[in-house]
């Protein structure tokens, strides 16, 4: 019961059906990869575990801890444990991320969250993350660097402690000092009561992330499943190698 | 980090009471030269102050009302009550000697605490007359006068006089005789030459009577050199029948000096909220207008300032946040009426549900103010498909060389924006209202923190239930 499971997921977006029943567990403790060629649906499945509103679920469910949380909204859904780490984080002008971390904080654990605590807190991921106690002060991802703005992504995760994380690409345009620097913050996240889905599209990440499993995505559903290895195969052989695979068994 | 978002959390809207104060004398219905005798007697004032209400009276009789802005036809002067005199107590110096339903008042809207947080003195307006009143005796050491209107009148007759109604003449519109006539409370500040007042003066008042017309007054004049920041909040309770508020600020800053006059009010929804706010600004002095406009039915308000000599500079920050059944036609205007003088207005409005916020400035450069430069920015932002918003924005340049910038945005709140938000926990009017907050943050971030924090506890009220 400790994991998150998709279960015959089928959604669609103006009419267009883009999960085509996806199944896919991560127990909690464990870091799972998921990869795939892009318009596969791995950013679409980030979204609809989040509860993005603009898919529409047509079947199946999305169990936390053997609840299903389908029906749930977005914020219900982040204060049972989920995160989701966004490919494109939004700015929003004139909200400081020292606010709005803190107010994110409190609506995790249900109650108020006193400065010290907050900044005992925050302080602890910038120093992990390497980052100046300056961008507190700073409007939530206005003006960022894409760099940045991924930064700033795991920043909300080492704070808000999430028991399940979802990271959309976010090692997408990241330079290699950058990439290690996301990477050790998912390390430190590591452990028995957290399990993440690392939704990437090359191998490179994994070199710093070492997943226990990894899924691959094709046309709206999970193809292939594996170790560590899987990613590297993949890396070495393309996605049209399993591609044909794929046609083969079917 | 604004200390001040993260305190308005959880709180909840605790100023819509009615407090059981009983008056002492309450005037007639309607306004008539009866009723406006009766009010100066009971102020006890010299003749010609009853000779100028008698004249601002029959200015206000002939001129008609103005039909050029938001629909006023719901607002029917005859009906409403112009004077109310409260208990026998005045401008108290210390805490103790207020009556205790005033006391309890002030309690629950948290002046206490604010004067112990160093404020430079309170005077809070309880209905028509100035009930508490101290200033820190640095203040009166350094010559700094921060008293009742009335008292400023009987007190500093020649200096009053010098000034009073100069800055704006009942004849300047209707409402601005109509507060000539009836006029009541308010605050009287001078500031000597170059006296720097470091802490914020603060006047705090309610009205509390209801269908009682408020028409406070306030006069400040910065001599030379001098500093202030004078600050006006207020919360009113909520009524069933309409009412009126129509204040007249006037405000002189004399050469060099700096000044701003912040202002936060919430009205109560039947509240037709109309006051003309002036400064003149002199040579190389500066002005600031932060204005807030929450609540009433209607509000009409557009602080303006006149820069009569060379280097005189204003600024203007307006907030204003419409409602269903709620126009606000709020704005600036700027005169630009000598040689090098600047300004700026930047406005943001908030219209929610069938709410209607319109900016209306005047923005004008006269013949031989030369080399004069105003920048006018107005965002507005709608939450609701019915929402309204309208820019009104009147400019007459009577100067080549003058720099005049305007620039309106109009936006909305972006769903991308409340999925991310909801993503880390908020809920969606939470969501909702945080982007509001970030909407006003560079007008916000000029305030003083405890009006920060009031100002981001209502709008966080205004937002709940608004989406989803």
């Amino acid at each position: 019961m400790n994991q998150l499971e998709i279960r015959d997921l089928w959604a669609s977006i103006d009419g267009e059906m883009i999960l085509k029943g996806v199944n896919l567990v991560v127990p909690k403790g464990e870091v799972h990869a998921l990869m795939g060629p892009n318009g596969a649906g791995k950013s679409t499945l980030g979204k609809i575990l989040a509860g993005d509103p603009e898919y529409t679920v047509e079947k199946g469910e999305i169990l936390l801890d053997g609840e299903n949380i389908l029906e749930l909204s977005p914020d219900e859904r982040a204060r049972k444990g989920l995160f989701l780490a966004f490919q494109y984080p939004v700015e929003v002008p004139g909200v400081t991320i020292a606010n709005f971390l803190r107010l994110a904080l409190q609506a995790r654990l249900g109650r108020e969250v006193g400065v010290a605590e907050f900044w005992a807190k925050v302080k602890k991921a910038l120093e992990l993350l390497d980052w100046d106690e300056s961008y507190l002060s700073r409007y939530l991802n206005e003006g960022f660097s894409g760099g940045e703005k991924k930064r700033n992504e795991i920043l909300q995760l080492l704070v808000l402690e999430p028991t399940y994380a979802v990271l959309d690409e976010t090692d997408s345009g990241l330079d290699i000092d950058a990439l290690k620097v996301v990477a050790r913050g998912v390390n430190a996240m590591r452990g028995p009561n957290f399990g993440a889905l690392v939704i990437t599209h090359y191998q490179r990440l994994l070199n710093y992330i070492v997943p226990d499993r990894v899924h691959v995505m094709m046309d709206g559903r999970v193809v292939a499943e594996g170790g560590p290895e899987l990613a590297l195969e993949l890396e070495a052989k393309g996605y049209e190698w399993l591609k044909e695979k794929v046609k083969e068994g079917a | 980090m604004s200390e001040a978002d993260l305190r308005t959390l959880g709180e909840e809207y605790k100023y819509h009471f009615v407090d059981e104060v009983k008056p002492v004398f309450v005037a007639e219905r309607g306004l008539s030269r009866r009723v406006i005798e009766a009010i100066s007697y009971h102020k006890g004032e010299p003749e010609w102050m009853l000779k100028f209400r008698l004249r601002a009276f029959e200015i206000f009789q002939k001129k008609p009302m103005p039909t050029w802005g938001p629909d006023l036809s719901g607002l029917d002067l005859d009906d409403l009550v112009y004077y109310v005199k409260p208990a026998e107590v005045r401008d108290a110096k210390s805490w103790e000697e207020v009556p205790e339903e005033i006391r309890r008042t002030y309690e629950r809207l948290g002046i206490p605490e604010a004067e112990r947080k160093v404020l430079a003195g309170v005077g809070a307006q309880y209905d028509s007359e100035m009930v508490y009143h101290r200033v820190r005796e640095e203040l009166e050491r350094q010559g700094v006068i921060f008293v009742a209107i009335e008292e400023g009148m009987k007190k500093y007759e020649d200096l009053f006089k010098e000034y009073f109604a100069k800055v704006v003449p009942p004849e300047d519109n209707k409402f601005a005789a109509l507060n000539s006539a009836a006029w009541s409370g308010g605050s009287f500040v001078y500031v000597p030459p170059g006296v720097k007042v470091e802490l914020p003066l603060q006047a705090y008042f309610r009205v509390n009577t209801p269908e009682f017309g408020q028409f406070e007054r306030t006069l400040i004049i910065v001599d030379e050199g001098a500093e202030v920041h004078y600050i006006e909040g207020c919360t009113a309770p909520m009524y069933s029948t309409e009412s009126l508020h129509t204040g007249v600020i006037e405000i002189v800053v004399k050469r060099g000096a700096r000044s701003r006059y912040t202002t936060i009010q919430n009205w109560s929804t039947n509240m037709y909220n109309l006051v003309t706010q002036r400064a003149l600004v002199y040579g190389e002095a500066y002005h600031e207008w932060v204005d807030g406009n929450l609540g009433s039915k209607v509000t009409m308000k557009y602080p303006s300032s006149y820069l009569l000599e060379p280097g005189a500079r204003s600024e203007i920050l307006s907030i204003a946040f419409a409602k269903t059944g709620q126009h606000q036609d709020t704005g600036g205007k700027l005169i630009l009426a000598a040689p090098h003088t600047s300004g700026t207005i930047v406005s943001k409005s908030i219209s929610k549900g069938e709410g209607r916020a319109s900016y209306r400035g005047l923005v004008k450069v006269t013949e031989g103010a030369r080399h004069g430069k105003v920048n006018v920015e107005c965002d507005a932002l709608l939450i609701d498909p019915e929402s309204r918003t309208d820019t009104y924005p009147y400019i007459e340049i009577e100067e080549e060389t003058a720099h005049v910038g305007h620039e309106a945005t109009v936006s909305k709140i972006n769903d991308e924006q409340i999925f991310y938000l909801q993503s880390r926990g908020l809920k969606e009017d939470e969501a909702a209202a945080l982007i509001v907050r970030g909407f006003i943050e560079p007008i916000a971030k000029e305030l003083p923190l405890e009006y920060a924090v009031e100002l981001n506890r209502l709008i966080e009220l205004e937002m709940e239930g608004s989406v989803g």
